[in-house]
């Protein structure tokens, strides 16, 4: 009789046919009748002003619709607060067309639309720019100078600044009788995800559209073109049911989604506009950083002090911050210590959240220098992490609402093998390869933001469930299905989600890990309403077995409701709808973090990783052979979607440490790399074996399900663990990533 | 530019015979795309870096972005749209579900058309071999373990006709 729970079960991706069969549509996939294409024309220097455009030629090209540049841009919003998304960080937001100014190389300058997308790719070669050329500054290292305290705003709250120096950290530092130091420079990269960005939008007359967009927040775009544009908020929709992948790049709109809206509504037409790979690398990207790290110890192999400073790349319009430098504290207890952020700004595109933002960067450094103050002292790195292990956060002396690291480091390393590891470097040979194995500590947040659904018990007697997030490619749709299935008393069929479209309840944008905690939580408070409701209302059937029961008697499951251990007493959903005269049955419902109770509360997620690899003795190749993490993320709602969040990230932790980066031409301020063939990420034959635990971790303070997220927690150990493998393998300590075969030549 | 001549071709797309009146310069994929709107093909750099864009022509694997349209005239194409026999899907497609083998969902396509196509050159053996024969189809979600646990499955069981 007990409903079987689908929340902790494998479940496999419900949009699985759609996806292996080609019938899932993106973006730059959806049908207009009469379509014309957009092209994007990017800036070819880096900095400076347009004196002329000359559009004569593209004009006279058969099929040309029209040119759209900074000349002929219709006047649009004034105010920068209107142009300000969600995740706009303080400053000036970019207005594309809105002058004749270039900030940084790549920057949109004209749009061409034509018939047909040849005719307006084409279109853009006969395009001719004047321009007037200043001097400019993109690479971070050569600008450190210039590094200053970030600017506060409306997202200072979600990314405040570090905590407060502690003790005397120099006079800390000076005595330990044991030191670790170093540098970290970490190279740009982009996100580049599967699918190009695009947007289609459906021109449905008197101010009204309909756009399909690439993006991780329908809302978020859709206040975006309203406020931009001056249309009525309830005549934009954003749909995104499909979304192929995004990493972060989809938190703010694109430049694309507002050039696509211009064109529409000049010309009263439906337009698609889709970037071509290299435009890929002319927006947000994760910034160029200076890490310094100065960490000691003393006799027991305690930490007494640790200092972190960072510079991190931002544009020269926009503060964009990363929290790079807490995360120590948030694990390692120290008296005495030195926490710095600042920002140089640089004539480059705003960066933008890219996969654990700063915490994989941070994370890296600092689990490097715990690794080297670890040989230093002669204790096993592992043991050294655990003496310094707390099960309270030190930054804030507050309890967490759960953490089992501790498992994570006794399960990974007993899966690994870890014991049998001879600590001297260079000491394991196989054949011609230096053998090593490294490891690391992972942390995330566990974010939760607040969210709306609407539950509906349809005719039919099923449950419908309505939410504005997207899929990225999370399982979202799978795990939201079994959380209101589970809640309901149904099956998995009986459960229809609905989502990828601004017009249903609100949700944030799909980022930080935190849309299973949020729009799941907001599920479990509406369909909890919803029965609350169908309880009145079979109370108020005439003849109703129910009257006289209490409410926490009544359970739904199986399609119905019945009296608990009162098989007899039961009323199914079509007699319920039946008796409502057969209308369905809705309620909407705002569910979030219980603030007062959590603020009393640190929250995280921890993993740890354990790498092994090979390096070729004569050329220096680095191959990991195996990797295994460990995760405590509170209750995994999917283990089989789950799994995959965090093997994605796993070979995302690789790439960062040994694949990819933009690189950048200082004399000519541009991306040298920006396509898939220079810009390296790992391929199927990159893939070692990998392996995921998860810790049983259960959190009843986090949120109704004990939901902490694990979108990104997968990656933030594997780098550090990468990098204390390479010096494991060869006593070479190299702190830049990403490590190429020629450092270790 | 618009005057330039139409060529008239035939692509026989999924066992469909297709009449195209298109300007030579149009690649492949974008014929299927924008033309037959067969918008299961996907772009992912338009450059032959990716390998989304992994069709089926004339029994052999190729990246649809590299060849122009006309250049195939009279050639037989199958999709990811014709993989499936109706609503029951290849095996190749259920081993993908089963194995969690994607997460955007993006690459898929062209994951499952390359993976017939090198199933069928019959030069991959091993696991290492197969992962070296399907590296030109990249994921950037890293759902890369369960894309070639599915092929391994498949090859295995020896029905990827
Ligand atoms: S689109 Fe053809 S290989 Fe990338
Ligand atoms: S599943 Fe997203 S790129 Fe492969």
């Amino acid at each position: 009789m007990e409903n079987k729970l689908l929340v902790g079960k494998p479940v496999s991706r419900l949009e699985g046919f759609e996806k292996v069969t080609g019938n899932a549509k993106y973006a730059a996939e959806y049908a207009a009748p009469d379509l014309l294409y957009g092209y994007v024309v990017n800036s070819t220097i880096t900095k400076g002003k347009i004196l002329s455009v000359d559009v004569s030629a593209v004009l006279e090209l058969a099929g040309v619709v029209k040119v759209f540049t900074h000349e002929n841009r219709p006047g649009l919003a004034w105010f920068d607060l209107q142009y300000a998304d969600m995740d706009a960080p303080p400053g000036t937001v970019f207005k594309p067309l809105s002058d004749n100014k270039i900030r940084y190389n790549g920057q949109p300058i004209a749009l061409i639309v034509a018939e047909d997308f040849e005719t307006a790719r084409y279109a853009s070669t006969l395009l001719k720019f004047v321009f007037e050329e200043e001097p400019f500054d993109t690479l971070l290292t050569q600008n450190l100078e210039k590094a200053r305290n970030p600017k506060k705003g409306m997202s200072t709250p979600l990314k405040p600044p570090p905590p407060k120096p502690k003790g005397d950290f120099e006079k800390a530092y000076k005595n330990a009788p044991f030191q670790a130091s170093g540098d970290f420079l970490h190279a740009t990269e982009h996100h580049n995800p599967m699918e190009l960005y695009a947007t289609t939008t459906v021109y449905e007359g008197e101010g009204k559209l309909t756009i399909y967009d690439k993006t991780q927040g329908t809302i978020n775009n859709q206040l975006y073109v309203a406020n931009v544009f001056g249309l009525k908020y309830k005549n934009v929709r954003v749909l995104a049911p499909y979304v192929g992948g995004a990493f972060g790049s989809g938190l703010r709109p694109q430049y694309q989604l507002f050039l696509c809206v211009l064109a529409a509504l000049e010309l009263k037409r439906n337009v698609r506009v889709v970037l071509e790979r290299k435009q890929m690398f002319s927006f947000g990207h994760r910034p160029q950083v200076v890490q310094s790290l100065r960490f000691g110890a003393n006799t027991e192999g305690k930490i007494t002090a640790m200092n972190h400073s960072a510079v991190g790349e931002t544009s020269k319009y926009e503060d964009y911050n990363e929290i790079l430098v807490p995360w120590s504290h948030k694990l390692y207890p120290a008296a005495n210590t030195l926490f710095e952020y600042k920002l140089a700004p640089l004539d480059l595109a705003t960066p933008i959240d890219m996969r654990a933002p700063g915490g994989v960067s941070g994370m890296h450094a600092i689990e490097c220098i715990m690794d080297e103050l670890a040989y230093k002292l002669n204790i096993d790195p592992l043991e050294f992490r655990l003496r310094n292990y707390s099960d309270i956060d030190p930054s804030t002396q507050k309890p967490f609402t759960s953490k089992e690291l501790r498992q994570c480091y006794e399960k990974g390393a007993e899966k690994f093998g870890w014991n049998l590891r001879n600590p001297k470097p260079a000491s394991t040979i196989r054949g011609n390869k230096l053998v090593g194995w490294g490891m690391a500590t992972g942390i995330w947040d566990a974010y939760q933001f607040p969210a709306r659904a609407e539950a509906i018990l349809t005719k039919e007697g099923k449950l419908e469930i309505h939410n504005a997030t997207t899929d990225i490619g999370t399982g979202t749709l799978t795990v939201m299905t079994q959380i209101a299935a589970d809640e309901m008393g149904l099956s998995l069929d009986e459960v229809s989600f609905y989502y990828g479209d601004s017009k249903k309840p609100f949700s944030m944008f799909q980022g930080g890990s935190a849309i299973t905690a949020s729009t799941g939580a907001a599920i479990v408070v509406a369909v909890k309403e919803l029965k609350k409701k169908i309880i009145k209302k079979i109370k108020d059937i005439p003849d109703s077995p129910f009257k006289e029961i209490p409410e926490e008697e009544i359970v739904f499951r199986n399609g119905m409701v019945h009296q608990i251990n009162q098989p007899n007493v039961f009323i199914s959903f079509n007699e319920i709808i039946r008796a409502n005269k057969n209308k369905v049955i809705k309620v909407t419902k705002l569910g979030g973090p219980d603030l007062i109770k959590i603020r009393k509360f640190s929250k995280a997620t921890h993993s740890a990783s354990f790498v092994e690899l090979e390096i070729d003795k004569d050329l220096g190749t680095i191959s990991v052979t195996r990797a295994i993490t460990a995760v405590a993320a509170g209750k995994i709602i999917n283990p089989k979607t789950a799994k995959s969040q965090i093997l994605g990230s796993m070979i995302w932790g690789i790439s960062k440490a040994l694949h990819e980066e933009t690189l950048l031409d200082q004399h000519l301020g541009k991306y040298m790399n920006a396509n898939l063939g220079e810009y390296h990420i790992p391929v199927h034959a990159d893939i070692p074996q990998m392996e995921v635990i998860f810790a049983e971790e259960r959190d009843s303070v986090i949120n109704e399900l004990g939901i902490k997220g694990v979108g990104e927690i997968g990656m933030t150990a594997i780098p550090a663990a990468v990098a204390n493998a390479i010096f494991h393998a060869t006593g070479k300590r190299i702190n830049d990533l990403p490590i190429h075969f020629e450092k270790l030549l | 530019m618009r005057s330039s001549p139409l060529w008239s071709i035939m692509l026989t797309v999924n066992r469909k015979d297709y009449e195209l009146e298109i300007l030579p310069w149009v690649s492949l994929l974008d014929a299927l795309r924008d033309r037959l709107k067969l918008t299961g093909t996907k772009k992912g750099c338009d450059h032959g870096q990716c390998g989304a864009c992994t069709v089926i022509c004339d029994g052999q694997r190729i990246l649809s972005c590299l060849s122009l349209a006309v250049m195939k005239n009279g050639s037989e194409i199958t999709t990811i749209e014709g993989v499936a026999n109706g609503s029951e899907l290849h095996p190749l497609q259920k081993a993908f579900i089963e194995h969690d083998a994607f997460q955007c969902g993006y690459c898929t396509p062209g994951q499952i058309c390359s993976a017939l196509g090198m199933l069928t050159e019959g030069k991959a053996q091993t696991r290492e071999e197969v992962k070296e024969l399907m590296s030109g189809n990249l994921c950037r979600c890293g759902a890369n373990a369960g894309i070639i646990d599915a092929i391994m499955e498949v090859k295995k069981g020896g029905d990827h006709e």
